[in-house]
């Protein structure tokens, strides 16, 4: 596991961490110096600046409201990816279409979102609880979701719940791998798919054939049991399921002063 | 599906006066230009360069059945259903903002079949404002396919490209009656300067058949000419200017001010304890009560104004 290796410090068992914390840092891990990263709102933004202020200072991170190689500035983190606080010390802002257009062009390493609800494939709901005609629940939406999610390969961070981990999404918002296999590709989908799904319990991926979704690593103290508990449909287990090292003092240290009124990681 | 024959796009386009004039006039006129029923492109997005002054306007004038497009919808398009100003938004999110979780309005309005919000992906509603500025009746592109999005949307086409024989998901040109949109600075012709992120406000100019720019301030056409890299919206495609300072707020306007948190945080406060009591009572003291757009920005408060001046302008501190 690529995050667990690279993460070298070992930590004290007296640090104490929220989920959101640690969904932040775990994934921060997953990001690589010199990649362009394509970030939504919320712990994604969160992450991938932390990544960029500790081990991969040359990390471009794109914005769909128009930002390329955005800076942010800790404490004064952006409502959304579309006010002035996105574009502080950024190289370049132009439309957000044409931003977008970045990713169908194939200048985006990774896309990076959260999710409200996923499937065994990937796929990942943004738009309807229930059934789309008759909704228990009309979510926001799509935003550049379905764009990021179509276009490059995708992290996904997001609470690990089995309401949220479901056999099929009630609306495919964003495509994971559709319905398996070669489906993804089949539907016109030539380029990017899931890559990493990031949770407060562990980090999946998803098997090169089946494209379902597999367990590749468990935060410290977690079993595989428990996430397979938590999730409402059957995980496929890697043979070998290491364990993270925890977020370090100083990895927390970083993401509290982004974060100091814990906006995103409350 | 808004999207016009291309004779009708160029007679509609032929029948404005194009010339070099002055465009002038008052929140109220402006307003009155747009009928009910009309199809509305909202400039902006999310908390950004939102046209807040003109749908201020447009809502106290009692407009009924916009049919409104914008980007990403944010608290403009709550007031814009429970006003009933609008039934139906276009848009790829619709909420007042992530940090506000999910816009009790928005789910009222879609749950109960009372306003339609019609889903596109952000870079489909870019590039239908993109078909409509080039004058062409679509474009095609790669994303979207497969998904529930574009399954739910009659207006799109799949194709296999003829040249390649790739899939690719066509989207309608998108043609808005009217654009509103916000700047930092035009002259009266309607030369338009926008500072910080454009988002699709460009190519939503270009689309539409009319043009109201409402603007923090105009200045001269020789200060527009001593720098016209800076101009983004062509004069020619503008038909009305309004001069309203704050005219986003409590949104913001790149490099002016930044949003009014504290009012956005009531206001969801508000919402969030009874939605439409909340909202109602909102729209009674902040759209329908104020005399003027003075008066508004007075109930704003001038010290949450101050406060976001100084933030929006630090942007450009070192």
């Amino acid at each position: 596991m690529r995050a667990a290796a690279e993460r070298a410090f070992m930590t004290t068992s007296t640090t104490t961490y929220t989920a959101s914390e640690l969904l932040a840092v775990m994934s921060a891990g997953l990001l690589c110096d010199g990649q362009v990263v394509f970030a939504g709102v919320g712990i994604p933004l969160l992450a991938a600046t932390l990544a960029q202020r500790l081990h991969a200072p040359g990390l471009t991170i794109l914005f769909e409201g128009g930002t390329i190689g955005a800076f942010v500035e800790p404490g004064k983190l952006p409502p959304s990816t579309n006010e002035q606080r996105c574009t502080r010390r950024a190289n370049m802002v132009l439309s957000s279409t044409d931003v977008l257009l970045l990713l169908q062009r194939g200048y985006v390493d990774i896309g990076f979102m959260g999710g409200a609800q996923i499937d065994q494939y990937g796929n990942l709901n943004s738009s309807f609880i229930g059934d789309p005609q008759h909704p228990t629940s009309r979510l926001p939406g799509s935003g550049g979701g379905n764009d990021i999610a179509s276009l490059t390969q995708m992290i996904v961070a997001m609470r690990h719940e089995k309401r949220r981990f479901v056999k099929k999404v009630d609306f495919v918002t964003s495509p994971g791998f559709l319905a398996g296999d070669n489906s993804r590709c089949d539907a016109g989908l030539v380029a990017g798919g899931m890559y990493r799904v990031v949770t407060d319990l562990g980090m999946l991926g998803f098997d090169e054939r089946s494209k379902r979704m597999e367990l590749l690593a468990l935060h410290p103290g977690v079993t595989a049991d428990q996430v397979q508990q938590n999730t409402g449909f059957e995980l496929l287990i890697a043979s070998e399921v290491p364990v993270t090292n925890p977020p370090t003092e100083n990895e927390l240290a970083a993401l509290r002063h982004l974060d100091p009124d814990r906006i995103y990681t409350a | 599906m808004l999207t016009l024959a291309y004779n009708e796009l160029r007679r509609r386009t032929g029948e404005r006066d194009r010339s070099l004039r002055e465009k002038v006039m008052s929140l109220e006129a402006a307003a009155a230009l747009v009928p009910d029923g009309a199809s509305v492109g909202i400039g902006g997005s999310t908390l950004s360069r939102t046209p807040m002054a003109m749908i201020w306007a447009l809502i106290r004038a009692g407009r009924k059945e916009l049919v409104c497009a914008r980007s990403i919808t944010s608290s403009e398009g709550e007031l814009l259903l429970a006003s009933g100003a609008s039934r139906h938004v276009l848009t790829s999110w619709f909420s007042q903002g992530i940090v506000w979780g999910v816009s009790r309005i928005m789910r009222l309005y879609t749950e109960g079949n009372r306003a339609r919000f019609e889903e596109w992906s952000h870079m489909a509603v870019g590039l239908r404002f993109r078909a409509g500025a080039m004058g062409v009746p679509f474009l095609p592109m790669r994303s979207m396919m497969g998904s529930d999005v574009v399954a739910q949307l009659p207006d799109t086409r799949q194709i296999d490209c003829p040249f390649t024989g790739e899939k690719l998901v066509l989207v309608p040109a998108l043609n808005p009656e009217f654009a509103l949109i916000h700047v930092q600075r035009c002259d009266a012709y309607g030369n338009a300067q926008i500072d910080g992120l454009p988002f699709m406000d460009l190519d939503l100019a270009m689309a539409a058949n009319r043009v109201i720019l409402t603007t923090e301030r105009i200045v001269s056409n020789d200060q527009i000419r001593r720098a016209p890299d800076q101009t983004k919206i062509p004069f020619l495609t503008v038909d009305a200017v309004v001069e309203v300072p704050f005219g986003s707020a409590p949104h913001e306007c790149y490099g002016l001010y930044e949003p009014l948190f504290k009012h956005l945080d009531a206001y969801a406060a508000q919402l969030r304890q009874n939605p439409e009591e909340g909202i109602a009572a909102y729209l009674e003291r902040f759209f329908y009560g104020p005399k003027s757009w003075t008066e508004y920005l007075d109930l704003l408060g001038l010290e949450e104004l101050l406060d976001a001046s100084r933030r929006g302008k630090s942007i450009y501190d070192d």
